[in-house]
């Protein structure tokens, strides 16, 4: 397939398709995960905590293969620039706000992990996963575009927002680039659903109500 | 007019010289991942994701395994 043809970016602009991907796909799996969760506090039934449990576990891995992707691609692209080293990267707001939200949804785990009560397992692990939801998008996206970052999308740099406004997106990669969101995601869904079928299976005596 | 010859010769040979030196003066390092326009990031890239994707499906084999082998 034909890509625009860009400076510093080269061919890089492809994993587009891939990268950019994975987060959106983590975005709709954790979203997935809080509607769960308030579904588990609205009736307690642990059906529902077995599902917001297992689409946040999928979408935290989703959330690391983008973290992962994207220092390969930062790699390449943003130290290859005359003004850029690695310690102005590692001062990268995005990338700070990627692993904070990284390890909010870490400690979801974590603090699921530490219980031994079913009942008070799934009760406050909804509640923190409500608040990790919302932490989700301050810090990965509006902080970011608050303070000023390298990656597209923020203050100082000259492209706009390159995810979803239809002007900064070319036609050409926006007719892979939707399909390809909506592909990552049903393959993140499909296996989030395995997961929550295999814990059905497991916990089928806890589960006759 | 024979010595001059090999002496214009030496200077545009020099001259070539010095442009091939320009020519490589810019820091281009890691160079397998920086030729073809940087294609092989996305090799990487596509490797990271679906490397990442076979263990997690994989270990979710294993579970399911396991429970199949308790059920029995």
């Amino acid at each position: 397939m034909e890509v625009p043809r860009l400076f510093i970016l080269n061919e890089t602009i492809r994993n587009l398709y891939f990268h950019v991907c994975m987060w959106f796909g983590m975005m709709i799996l954790f979203g997935t995960s809080f509607v769960y969760s308030i579904k588990y506090l609205r009736g307690f039934g642990l059906r529902n905590d077995i599902f917001a449990h297992n689409f946040a576990a999928v979408g935290s891995f989703f959330g690391i293969l983008g973290y992962a992707t994207g220092t390969i691609w930062a790699n390449y692209t943003w130290v290859s620039d005359q003004s850029q080293s690695l310690g102005s990267i590692l001062k990268e707001p995005k990338l700070i706000g990627a692993a904070i939200a990284l390890l909010i949804y870490g400690a979801y785990f974590v603090l699921r992990g530490s219980f031994t009560d079913m009942d008070k397992k799934a009760r406050i692990s909804a509640v923190y996963n409500i608040f990790a939801f919302a932490m989700l998008f301050p810090s990965i996206w509006i902080i970011p575009r608050l303070v000023g970052s390298l990656h597209p999308g923020a203050p100082g740099s000259d492209s706009g927002n390159p995810a979803l406004n239809f002007k900064d997106v070319d036609s050409r990669l926006r007719m892979i680039f939707y399909p390809a969101i909506i592909g990552w995601t049903l393959l993140g869904v499909w296996i989030a659903t395995l997961k929550i079928r295999l814990q059905l299976i497991k916990d089928k005596s806890l589960l006759n109500e | 007019m024979n010595k001059l010859i090999p002496s214009i010769l030496l200077v545009i040979f020099g001259m070539i010289l010095h442009i091939a030196a320009f020519a490589q003066e810019k820091p281009e390092m890691a160079d397998v991942m920086r030729s073809n326009g940087k294609i092989y990031v996305v090799v990487a890239v596509c490797l990271t994701i679906l490397i990442g994707l076979f263990i997690y499906v994989f270990l979710l084999d294993r579970k399911i395994s396991r429970l199949e082998k308790g059920k029995d």
